[in-house]
């Protein structure tokens, strides 16, 4: 199996130790990944904020990047749920038929992690150690475009060490949104802020998510409170065996 | 009470509209305690029905062949509703609609009438527009009597006044219902039922005495030309049976092609809307029926709009809509700044997608106002799940916000900084080498305000500074991934 790990442009610039955890992961569990080095972003920033047209590109360079391989597997969830459900809007727009397959061979073979790992690969334990409290983010795309379901939540629970603990209200959005979160900054904060509320209400010391952009947001807001809990990647936690950060 | 009629022109763009509103303390209390206990019903409503995604299939489907076919279908209501012996008007807009219920409510020589809970007269600003004649529009359902009384605009489509409490209810009873009929019980109490037998008391005197009542319609049935409104006061039906003369105003959208399709509706609406498996009231009527509640029905079909929207093939879901507000009551946006904040009777995502569109978006360039309701949005797609009717509400905002920028954007100096971040960015994701160096010119460029790879409190101006306020920012790494990478295969391959 050909696998490749689409990073995404979040994750390379700011949280490169994300794509190394994935690939540190797989590896354990016997698997090479391949990183194309043509790939760039899935577009959704520009299409969610209405730039449709610059998203054209960007949708051709990702069916190109990524055509031949039996499997792409990415860090988060939003860009998954970009490239599965709207790849193929902005290729039927866009007019160019050969596009609209390129991308239809493409897309239905992009994978999340938690939906890669269990759907993929078939594996619930991952062989990690990790003893944490820990609260997980569902994150609205993995909820609700991608349907991911309970597969994150068990893979933490067969994390050896691993307490997972529940959170009031964790099925609501933590409030970032992409250009949301700086045109709609006060709004985008008061999300966010309940959400810190309810992650120290659950009492875990790390927040886990299948989404850095999330992430960064709930992150930012902890770090300017001072809070002692850290935000983790699911990659990195699943990628632990038990020797301290 | 008719000098007064605050009206939703002059809201602010929603950022601004929002903060506000996410000022004020008991109005996020207010509503987050109303809205956390109508969602946990609704769940258990819907629960109950192991059909309900069927269901929401077949609400959908009908709504689909209604818009697919409204010419025919709506000439077929003429039609019917003729035969019963009623009287159908076309009105193009809200002036048109507005002068003809005004116009019959003359005719017989009346000034005032008693009005049943309808959105469409919020949209067309019925009362305003009947005061400027000389005409007092009472409302009767008890959230709208309150929000009226209260010279207050609607902040849900159900509960227009969920951002009151009953303490404040209390206080606009006490103060405001002298002034307009029956005042309020000496020494009347802020408890619910109280407040409730007070509503009552000043409402009866206005149902006997208007002549002419005023509704909207939640449903109207082609083959039979019959019009329904679904309750739960009751007060809808005094409405629709004591007066003389009713008028009914609704939109060209809310038709059913048969009565058997009511099946699927009634189904949908009462649990998506107030949680419960069947709404108290159910009036329906068709035509006049001598001896038998109203002498002359009118039926006002309103466009307003909504040909417009039916021309755009994306945005034509919202025409689906049931008016439900389900979707306002889990949407994270809406339960923190509330209804106003939308500058619209029609608020929360439903507000967010149809509002622009009944303005005119898919024809024209609108106002920064109305052009910043499509970004209202975090597009955590929780409306979508909820709708009865399936419409993706989320697809929709984004093609409005495709829209607003192809006009040139709704806050001329946000969006210049952020179409040239769009095309800076554009440019950069054109090609991995490119990329490679905007990368590394990024962890140069923030090296000096990072602290142990975050960055801190930063003063900046527009979009950037926006993430600073609360929040600190991860800082770009000094080594990308795709960096990284290289090495990592550089080194394996030895030297």
């Amino acid at each position: 199996m050909r696998i490749a790990l689409f990073i995404t442009c979040f994750n390379d610039l700011l949280f490169p130790e994300v794509g190394r955890a994935v690939v540190t992961l797989l590896g354990r569990l016997g698997h090479e990944v391949e990183f194309p080095a043509a790939q760039t972003c899935c577009g959704q920033m520009h299409f969610n904020s209405g730039y449709r047209d610059e998203c054209i590109p960007l949708v051709r360079r990702f069916a190109d990047a990524f055509a031949g391989y039996d499997a792409v597997v990415t860090p988060s969830a939003s860009c998954a749920a970009m490239v599965r459900h709207h790849h193929g809007t902005v290729a039927g727009e866009a007019g160019d038929s050969s596009l609209v397959d390129s991308v239809g061979d493409v897309a239905p073979r992009v994978y999340e992690l938690s939906e890669f790992l269990v759907d993929v690969l078939g594996v619930i334990d991952v062989g990690a150690r990790f003893a944490h409290t820990v609260a997980l983010h569902p994150t609205c795309h993995s909820q609700r475009l991608l349907r991911v379901g309970d597969r994150p939540s068990r893979l933490l629970n067969a994390v050896d060490g691993l307490t997972l603990v529940d959170m009031p209200n964790a099925d609501e959005c933590c409030g970032f949104g992409g250009m949301f979160a700086v045109k709609n900054a006060a709004t985008s904060v008061a999300m966010g802020l309940d959400k810190v509320d309810h992650v120290h209400a659950s009492g875990a010391e790390v927040l886990t998510a299948a989404d850095t952009s999330c992430l960064m947001h709930i992150g930012g807001l902890l770090s300017r409170q001072g809070s002692p809990v850290r935000v983790m990647h699911l990659a990195e936690i699943l990628a632990e065996t038990g020797t301290e950060r | 009470m008719t000098d007064h009629h605050p009206t939703f022109a002059g809201t602010p763009p929603f950022p601004k509209a929002a903060e506000s509103a996410l000022a004020d303390g008991q109005l996020r209390d207010n509503l987050g305690r109303a809205t956390a206990t109508i969602r946990a019903k609704r769940e258990r409503a819907v629960a109950e029905r192991d059909d309900w995604e069927a269901l929401r299939l077949a609400g959908a489907a009908i709504k689909d062949d209604v818009l697919a076919r409204l010419p025919e279908l709506l000439e077929e209501l003429e039609r019917n509703v003729t035969k019963a012996g009623g009287v159908v008007h076309w009105a193009r807009d809200a002036a048109d609609a507005n002068a003809i219920v005004a116009a019959i409510v003359r005719d017989h020589g009346a000034t005032e009438v008693v009005k049943v809970k309808s959105m469409v007269t919020q949209e067309i600003e019925l009362n305003a527009a009947l005061a400027r004649e000389g005409i007092s529009a009472w409302e009767t359902d008890l959230a709208e009597l309150i929000v009226q009384l209260g010279r207050d605009l609607p902040s849900h489509i159900l509960v227009p006044a969920i951002h009151r409490n009953r303490h404040e209810i209390g206080e606009i009873f006490r103060s405001r219902m002298a002034a307009v009929g029956r005042p309020a019980p000496r020494g009347l109490s802020d408890e619910p039922a109280a407040l409730a037998e007070a509503a009552r008391l000043h409402l009866r005197a206005k149902f006997l005495r208007a002549r002419v009542a005023v509704s909207g319609a939640n449903f109207a049935v082609a083959e039979t030309g019959t019009v329904m409104v679904v309750e739960s006061e009751g007060n809808g039906r005094m409405c629709v049976t004591l007066p003389e003369v009713l008028i009914t105003v609704m939109g060209i959208e809310k038709l059913v092609p048969t009565w058997r399709d009511l099946e699927v509706f009634l189904q949908l609406l009462p649990r998506s809307s107030t949680a419960e498996r069947m709404n108290p009231y159910t009036s329906m009527w068709t035509g006049v029926t001598p001896g038998d509640g109203p002498r002359e029905f009118h039926l006002v079909l309103l466009d307003n709009g909504r040909t417009d929207t039916l021309a755009d093939s994306v945005g034509r879901q919202a025409l689906r809509c049931i008016k439900c507000s389900a979707c306002l009551n889990v949407c994270p946006v809406y339960v923190r700044t509330g209804g106003r904040a939308y500058g619209s009777p029609y608020p929360g995502p439903i507000g967010a997608i149809l509002t622009p569109q009944l303005r005119g978006i898919s024809q024209h360039p609108v106002d920064a106002q109305t052009a910043s309701l499509p970004f209202a949005s975090s597009l955590c797609g929780a409306c979508y799940d909820v709708c009865p009717v399936r419409i993706d509400i989320p697809e929709i905002l984004v093609h409005l916000r495709t829209q607003v920028v192809r006009q040139g954007g709704w806050r001329a100096r946000v969006v210049s900084q952020e179409s040239a971040m769009m095309g800076a960015m554009a440019t950069a994701f054109a090609g991995p080498r490119r990329l490679g160096i905007a990368e590394r010119a990024a962890a140069v460029v923030s090296r000096p305000f990072s602290r142990n790879g975050g960055i801190g409190r930063l003063s900046l101006p527009g979009l950037l500074g926006a993430w600073f306020g609360s929040r600190d920012l991860r800082a770009p790494a000094a080594v990308s991934f795709r960096r990284w990478w290289s090495r990592r295969a550089r080194e394996s391959r030895g030297p």
